[in-house]
């Protein structure tokens, strides 16, 4: 077992290796020029050239990757001239390891956007993933139970008129009724939970219900679907043969064998959505991974992208493992190694 | 115990009630394609430490049968009539919850396959544990030290170890008797076993057939085992019924039956087995034609399309009467309308042609 770990690990860090490569390339091949953007007015070739120079940039695409690859384990310092770094110390920023690069659009440290960023998509992930399980699993449950009756068939539609709609058309919605006319809701904002709790929590519910309507719809599809294919099995047979409770039948065989792939899709959704909800975090205006990433590839921001799509990257591949293993220990016919 | 059923005095064995009375017993099912006649009139008796071998084609009603006796039919989907009468109690009429604490604890079954009818994700042991709790309120420990000795008491080796085993880890055989020790760890008077041996191979088979004999002894069981296999029957029954359309065709015991049949479709069973005391020809005997849709019985008798001695009856009683299930000797009653002295006549007749 501890080494299908190790083996995995080793796989993901060459994946990881190969996605930051890709997408170094692609970005590097295309059309903006970040030392254009970033000279500031009245802008020659020779400023130009000069910018290019100081942020890096006119060394060759390999030596600008081996250096970032480079900054992950030890600091760099922008810009990276010992020249200049000695006769302008206060004009180099210091980015201490992991360094994810230096956003020169916006002058910041990408550690230090990201450390901004993720908060906010974390809140957004988790509360909208407690709510998607409870709700979307434990109905799923309820429409598998009462099946073919009218609870049944309703849970079903309305899963199907939410599961239809585009995340933004019910995100718009809920803002729109839910929040501004109606008033049932407060105003979504972001306020961190260290500020204030209970702000914090208010803020959220808009964003919470909008991500966990979408999945939870889907979720109690899936549910009801696995429920009911469990529900014809023999050994469900068996445990009442044995005089075993109904609701013993139910909670401990029945769902137990039907939840296992759901854990499994759970696990993966969950992953993804780490790098973010771009679309219900512009809606509702809040600064998260997803925002950002859209804002960050509409001006070509490289070293963000790079980033953030290494940080989602990782979030997925790690959700993979842990969904793996954690099949191996709920199913014990599996064999991982 | 054993002790009970062997009196001195056969004539109060005969007027005590028997331990278990199927009476009329009818199990229909409404679908949208029709009402399935699973099980039409069955009736039967069966005293501790006797077993009685249910026989028949697949779609013959013989798990249905075993089914509504553990009550295990949903009330929504079957519609039951008719007497179960095990120890006096009409498991028909009684509490659902009454019945649930009959199973598994006075009555228990044994499956057809037991990696399908065994949970998965939880180990053997844990189910053992889980059926004698589920009756009993003891501690774990007492459960687990219990589910041990059953373990051992079916032949399995090692049972300390394989306790903690999953299904999937054991052999078909070996499932099989911790299927069984699931079954008896609760001291059942009752034991039903579904084709326990269909899915194992032969010598398993044997196995399997003389453990289930050697505990029947040991507790003093009633056993009721439904199969298509004739030797099964053979080796472990006391009685036999035979089943087709949902009906018994024959009944009696398996001595009466197998060597004085009295009804055309337990002939062309014992004549398709192929047989190693006679020659070998070049084909097999099968009864032709195919089993009645339970939904669309044929008219009359439910053999009758493709029975092959209907013109020893006159006009067409076959086709538009339902035979009675009638005595022909002492304790075997069969369905037929062909006269009986004729019957045996036939059947002699075909005994001695045969090569």
């Amino acid at each position: 077992m501890l080494y299908y770990i190790i083996r995995r690990c080793f796989a993901a860090v060459a994946m990881l290796f190969l996605i930051s490569i890709i997408t170094f390339g692609m970005f590097y091949a295309g059309p903006t020029d970040p030392a254009r953007l970033t000279c500031g007015k009245n802008c020659t070739a020779q400023s130009i050239a000069a910018n290019r120079h100081f942020l890096g940039l006119d060394k060759p695409v390999t030596t600008q990757y081996a250096e970032f690859v480079g900054g992950l384990f030890h600091e760099r310092n922008y810009p990276d001239d010992p020249v200049f770094i000695k006769n302008n110390p206060d004009k180099v920023t210091h980015c201490p390891a992991p360094c994810l690069g230096y956003s020169p659009l916006q002058t910041q440290l990408v550690s230090t956007l990201v450390g901004q960023w993720f908060p906010v998509t974390l809140s957004i992930t988790l509360g909208s993933f407690v709510l998607w399980i409870v709700f979307g699993v434990g109905l799923g449950i309820v429409a598998a139970l009462r099946r073919g009756r009218w609870l049944d068939r309703s849970l079903v539609a309305s899963s199907l008129i939410l599961y239809s709609f585009p995340t933004f058309f019910i995100a718009l919605l809920a803002y729109n009724y839910l929040s501004t006319q109606w008033q049932i809701f407060p105003q979504p904002n972001y306020t961190s939970i260290t500020e204030d709790p209970a702000a914090w929590l208010q803020g959220l519910l808009l964003p919470w219900l909008t991500l966990a309507g979408v999945y939870a719809a889907g979720y109690i599809r899936l549910t009801r679907a696995y429920m009911l294919e469990t529900m014809g099995e023999d050994f469900l047979r068996t445990a009442r043969a044995k005089g075993l409770p109904e609701r013993t039948v139910v909670f401990k065989h029945t769902l137990r064998a039907a939840l296992t792939p759901i854990v499994t899709v759970a696990g993966l959704d969950l992953g993804g959505l780490f790098a973010g909800a771009a679309i219900t975090e512009t809606v509702f205006n809040f600064q998260g991974m997803g925002r950002a990433a859209v804002n960050a590839v509409n001006v070509f921001d490289l070293p963000v992208i790079v980033a953030l799509v290494l940080i989602a990257a990782l979030f997925i591949v790690a959700a993979n493992l842990v969904v793996d293993l954690l099949y191996g220990v709920i199913d014990p016919r599996v064999r991982l190694a | 115990m054993i002790q009970d059923t062997l009196t001195a005095d056969p004539l109060a064995a005969r007027s005590r009630k028997p331990f278990l009375q199927v009476n009329d017993l009818h199990v229909h099912f409404p679908t949208d394609d029709g009402l399935v006649r699973a099980v039409d009139g069955i009736d039967f008796t069966l005293e501790r430490g006797q077993t009685i071998g249910i026989v028949g084609e697949s779609g013959s009603g013989k798990s249905v049968t075993s089914l509504a006796i553990l009550g295990l039919h949903r009330r929504s989907k079957a519609k039951l009539s008719g007497q179960i009468l095990l120890e006096g109690e009409d498991l028909l009429t009684v509490s659902d919850e009454r019945i649930r604490r009959l199973r598994g604890n006075q009555m228990a079954m044994v499956f057809q396959d037991p990696l399908s009818a065994l949970h998965p994700y939880y180990t053997i042991g844990a189910q053992i544990v889980e059926a004698y709790r589920c009756h009993h309120d003891v501690k774990k420990d007492v459960a687990r030290k219990r589910a041990i000795d059953m373990l051992e008491r079916v032949g399995i080796p090692n049972p300390n170890l394989r306790v903690d085993h999953y299904p999937h880890q054991f052999s078909g055989g070996m499932r099989q008797r911790a299927m069984i020790a699931m079954a008896l760890v609760n001291d059942p008077k009752l034991l039903i076993a579904d084709e326990p041996t269909t899915a194992l191979d032969v010598t398993v088979q044997a196995q399997i057939l003389e453990l289930m004999k050697d505990l029947q002894k040991e507790f003093g069981s009633a056993i009721i085992i439904i199969t298509h296999d004739l030797g099964v029957v053979a080796d472990v029954a006391d009685d036999i019924i035979v089943m087709y359309g949902g009906k018994c065709v024959e009944k009696g015991s398996v001595d009466e039956v197998f060597y004085t049949p009295q009804h055309p479709y337990t002939w062309g069973l014992l004549a398709s087995m192929p047989r190693l005391d006679k020659v070998r020809t070049d084909r097999l005997d099968p009864i032709p034609g195919n089993p009645p849709s339970l939904i669309n019985l044929p008219s009359g008798c439910a053999f009758n399309p493709r029975c092959a001695h209907r013109s020893e009856v006159e006009g067409d009683r076959c086709r538009t009467e339902v035979p009675e299930l009638l005595e022909v000797g002492p304790g075997q009653s069969a369905r037929c309308h062909i006269d009986v002295a004729r019957r045996r006549d036939i059947y002699a007749q075909s005994a001695g042609q045969k090569p």
